[in-house]
């Protein structure tokens, strides 16, 4: 019972975190936002894979996710950091 | 008692969430959000982790031989927390790395936006002005 009520707040959790990817206002804000997200997450399968007392398999998968949400998070960040140094030197290829 | 020791930690645990989605949508600007993310990293997956622990000494001890949570479960469990520990830390720089080169300015306890320093401002156009006006959508 008691592993509802916390997977219920983890969701809740979960919820605020998304309103804050979806408001932005910067993609960094964003970034974070589902970083938080992808934690939660993690905990929440954990927490799920306890439930049944035979599904304890789920950690496994949990373990994956928050390697797989890391290294998301970085491609994203890089992406974006690439972008914009392509960016700010086609600004000032065009100043020249 | 280390059941009920375990339940407060996992209710603790799901609080610890709420609050840094509270933090996430109610502070100013990018840098204080990440301090209150960093709450359901640190102080939230703790809780968690410990809490799904103790649970597991709980069952085990409660059933003994047939017990389907065994101390391996516990072991990935802590292995889980040793991982979001390596993980958010890391991409928690590479985040503030990232925001600060491409000029999104921390901002002061009195409203005002901090200048860059160091290496990361080496032109000045680089430095963007007010959130959200011509920051990277």
């Amino acid at each position: 019972m008691m592993f509802g009520v916390s997977a219920f707040l983890l969701l809740i959790g979960m919820g605020l975190a998304m309103t804050r990817a979806l408001k932005g206002p910067t993609v960094f804000d964003r970034i974070l936002a589902v970083n938080v997200f992808g934690t939660a997450t993690v905990l929440m399968v954990s927490v799920i894979g306890f439930m049944g007392e035979t599904m304890t398999d789920l950690v496994d998968i949990a373990l994956i996710y928050a390697l797989i949400s890391f290294t998301g998070t970085i491609a994203v960040l890089r992406f974006v950091e690439f972008d914009q140094l392509q960016r700010r030197a086609e600004a000032t290829e065009g100043e020249l | 008692m280390l059941d009920v020791l375990s339940w407060v930690l996992l209710v603790g645990g799901g609080l610890i969430s709420i609050v840094a989605g509270i933090g996430l949508l109610r502070f100013p600007d990018l840098y204080t959000r990440m301090h209150a993310a960093s709450m359901l990293d640190t102080l939230g997956a703790g809780c968690v982790v410990l809490g799904l622990v103790f649970q597991t000494i709980v069952h085990m001890v409660e059933k003994g031989e047939d017990a389907t949570l065994t101390p391996f479960v516990a072991f990935k469990l802590i292995l889980v927390f040793v991982f979001l520990a390596f993980t958010t830390s890391t991409a928690g720089h590479a985040l503030a790395k990232s925001a600060l080169a491409s000029g999104v300015r921390p901002r002061a306890a009195d409203g005002s936006l901090l200048p860059i320093g160091g290496v990361l401002a080496n032109d000045e156009s680089s430095v963007r002005g007010e959130e959200g006006t011509s920051s990277p959508r």
